[in-house]
């Protein structure tokens, strides 16, 4: 009998692990991407190695939910960069990354995807290379544009869902409208020198609307405070967490709520937001 | 009136974590705002007794006013 790709990778796997020599093995001897090997492997149960230490926060079906979910990524700095890193570890299967800029030096600080190598490099760009190096069996969807009001739906069309990382009042509350439309949840985080906030925004919700509703400008006292490499990684991973639990339909999502960081003083506030102040119709 | 201000992030620099403070009635978050020398570009949430306000909001004895810098970096 011919070898087929499943038999193959259930005589190969050992305890229903699939190591990554055998899954790079199977993408090249039967001419399929690794992604395909992956889901291949993740339908029958079993579970690439690499993902071996997600066991047992999450099941071998939960890794397959994961490996079927697209995660648009609008900003790629400060947060998207940890946010771009930790989705593809965690084995998020498709990710669009959208941003318009090329890296500078004011950027090596805290950007995760930036390097001296890569200044003027497109941040999409380092992003697809770099999840190239990490986790190859990802799908990354780069976009150098600027989301916009006119171009967001067709962007986001595939999304299961969006996270905010951008750096911009104003193109934020266009993106929460564009998920309006589309209805598909929303992990923001924005952050300015020690301190930073994440909420999760469900289509109808307008938390994030209230929250800048007396705002004058597009910036706020990042301009001032400028951000330490620290910050993006703690709120980052926060909503990393959120998209990880919404793809998966587990735990309690900061919906009609606020999460305040301080990490100068180390505390951490909770704002309860109820519908009048955008939360929970 | 009697208010209870609670500050927040930068705005503690120079100023207070906490403070109850006598204010004359019609009181509007603005006016205490103006008080403590708060830039208004650099104003981001104002919450009164845990509900978001807006600048013109006038205060009652024993109100908590909450004020939060605006954070927009990513």
């Amino acid at each position: 009998m011919m070898t087929t790709l499943p038999i193959f990778i259930r005589e190969q796997s050992v305890s229903r692990l699939l190591p990554w020599k055998l899954q790079i093995e199977a993408a090249e001897r039967f001419g399929v991407p690794l992604a395909q090997v992956e889901e291949a492997a993740l339908e029958r149960g079993i579970l690439p190695a690499r993902y071996q230490r997600n066991r047992t926060t999450m099941t071998v079906g939960d890794q397959l939910t994961l490996f079927r979910s697209c995660v648009a990524v609008i900003g790629c700095g400060g947060l998207g960069g940890y946010v771009i890193e930790e989705l593809a570890r965690l084995g998020v299967g498709t990710l669009v990354v959208i941003d318009p800029d090329v890296f500078e030096e004011h950027n090596l600080n805290r950007q995760l995807l930036s390097s001296p190598a890569e200044l003027g490099s497109p941040k999409v760009a380092a992003a697809v290379r770099r999840v190239g190096d990490i986790n190859p069996a990802v799908t990354v969807v780069p976009h150098q544009a600027a989301f916009s009001p006119a171009n967001g739906s067709e962007l986001l069309a595939d999304c299961t869902l969006a996270v905010d990382a951008l750096d911009n009042i104003a193109v934020r509350l266009e993106l929460a409208e564009t998920c309006r439309q589309l209805g598909i949840p929303l992990v923001h985080g924005a952050i300015a020198g020690w301190y930073g906030h994440v909420t999760t925004q469900f289509p109808g919700d307008t938390v994030l609307q209230k929250m800048y509703a007396s705002r004058s400008g597009e910036k706020g006292i990042e301009q001032q405070l400028g951000n330490p490499s620290f910050t993006p990684a703690v709120v980052a991973s926060l909503q990393v967490a959120e998209v990880c639990k919404l793809l998966l339909k587990q735990g309690t999502p900061l919906r009609g709520r606020k999460l305040l960081i301080d990490l100068l003083s180390m505390e951490f506030h909770e704002l309860s937001l109820n519908e009048e102040d955008g939360g929970i119709p | 009136m009697n208010i209870t201000v609670k500050l927040f992030a930068t705005f503690r620099t120079g100023r207070f974590v906490t403070q109850e403070c006598e204010y004359p009635e019609g009181t509007t978050v603005a006016s205490i705002v103006e008080t403590l020398g708060i830039p208004e570009n650099d104003l981001g949430i104002m919450l009164v007794n845990s509900r978001h306000v807006a600048l013109n909001h006038k205060l009652s004895n024993g109100d908590t006013l909450a004020i939060f810098p605006l954070l927009g970096g990513g």
